[in-house]
């Protein structure tokens, strides 16, 4: 009876996440439009605390960002070289880093104007999404590109943020890699600064 | 006279040591990373100390204050992307950059005000730095000079003659030489440049908050970064052509 009891309110969750889970559309360059309008509604939400726009955030990440693959490219070769369960591990860490650091990024930017202006595929698992944030007092025009991953074209997933030319996954996996050097290449002296700052 | 005979060969000198160096080595490689890992502290501190405060209340001022100044320093910068534009063939972008300093510094007045960009006219900056690299000269070495930041032994290089002879502004107030009756001192020189670099600072506080707060390694994060903007600016591109992802893939 017990059994049958959590199989049932089990299966009620999962609906009710599912319900709760927000999809966009499935064209990149309206994929990042509708994502980013989503997370400036949410992060210029005045009715919910900080706590909860960023269990939002977080969540739209979550399902909207690659970290997984993020994850892999910013360990750089030395992936290769780890077994499975340092890996996993790894993986474990970098996604609660990555939300960390996004949350904290987002909420600086929040207040901004952002418009989509064109798309460009590159090949047949990626597009680049050309966007901008408008010229505010504080703060001058600021060109942003996504990587979107489109090897499933129903699900497009973001991979990279180029602010300016310069990619944000790229300088994540060049600071990894000098952490990595200085210490020999030891995978868990990376994992204990990404535990460092989450734990900040 | 003398002199400055010795200094070309001097200059001369360095760039053929500069671009042998260039042929091994690759810009992500260190020159001496401990001692720049130390001046990098040393210029965090110089940033906390003095031009983020600067910078802070230079943000409070008027918005027609701030632009005027951006407006007079990046017209000032414009004499040093002529000669550049040229030395990489670029005579459209020179043309352009010897309208847009003409217009601003005339009906601009002095360049405070930026008349160009309504007219179209385009302003790239562009330095021997670059030059050098638009020609395939590879960034050498990487390493920090205090105050003045990161920079590879070819931007270092591409820096220095610049000053020595390609820039115009320069030439008036650092060596103080007289162009057609116009004369300046070292002061005006480092006034401007002291005004260019609060005006970056105040423009990119929020970049620096940010990058300061996420970043387990900041010297690492910064030295990629400029390594990033130098590519940038050489190929002339605004987007990142990063082939490794599809290494994920395969």
């Amino acid at each position: 009876m017990k059994k049958k009891l959590f199989f049932l309110l089990s299966l009620f969750f999962l609906y009710y996440n599912s319900l709760l889970a927000v999809t966009y559309n499935s064209e990149p360059k309206i994929f990042i439009q509708e994502l980013v309008n989503d997370a400036i509604k949410t992060l210029s939400d005045k009715s919910i605390t900080v706590e909860e726009k960023n269990a939002v955030i977080e969540k739209i990440a979550i399902e909207n960002v690659d970290i997984k693959a993020l994850g892999l490219y910013t360990l750089g070769k030395i992936r290769k070289d780890l077994d499975e369960k340092t890996i996993n591990n790894y993986q474990v860490i970098f996604q609660k880093y990555f939300l960390k650091s996004l949350t904290s990024r987002l909420t600086d930017y929040s207040s901004q104007k952002f418009q989509v202006i064109e798309s460009e595929q590159k090949s047949s698992n990626y597009t680049i999404v050309k966007s901008k944030i408008v010229e505010s007092i504080n703060s001058p025009e600021i060109k942003v590109d996504w990587r979107v991953y489109t090897k499933n074209p129903q699900k497009p997933l973001i991979r990279d943020l180029i602010v300016e030319g310069l990619s944000l996954a790229r300088t994540q996996k060049e600071e990894f890699a000098s952490i990595l050097n200085s210490n020999n290449n030891d995978a868990s002296a990376l994992i204990n600064k990404l535990q460092e700052f989450i734990s900040k | 006279m003398r002199f400055k005979k010795l200094q070309v060969i001097f200059s001369l000198i360095v760039l053929n040591i500069l671009l042998a160096v260039s042929a091994n080595a690759e810009a992500e490689n260190e020159c001496f990373e401990k001692v720049s890992r130390g001046i990098f502290k040393f210029n965090q501190g110089f940033d906390n100390v003095i031009l983020e405060p600067v910078a802070k209340v230079y943000n409070k001022l008027p918005e027609p204050i701030r632009n005027g100044t951006g407006n007079f320093t990046s017209n000032i910068a414009t004499l040093l992307s002529i000669p550049n534009h040229l030395l990489q063939g670029e005579l459209r972008l020179a043309g352009h950059a010897t309208g847009s300093f003409v217009v601003n510094t005339t009906i601009g007045i002095l360049g405070f005000g930026n008349p160009a960009a309504a007219l179209g006219l385009e302003n790239q900056k562009e330095d021997l730095g670059q030059t050098l690299g638009a020609y395939g000269v590879g960034g050498g070495c990487y390493f920090v000079l205090p105050i003045l930041g990161p920079t590879t032994l070819r931007d270092s290089f591409g820096m220095i003659a610049d000053n020595q002879y390609l820039d115009a502004f320069a030439r008036v107030t650092w060596h103080e030489k007289e162009i057609k009756s116009l004369s300046g001192n070292k002061l005006d020189y480092v006034g401007v440049k002291a005004a260019t670099a609060v005006d970056f600072r105040g423009d990119n506080m929020m970049n620096f908050e940010s990058l300061e707060k996420n970043s387990i390694d900041l010297y690492a994060a910064t030295k990629s970064l400029y390594l990033q903007d130098r590519t940038k600016k050489i190929k002339n591109k605004s987007s990142s052509d990063d082939d490794t992802w599809g290494e994920l893939d395969k």
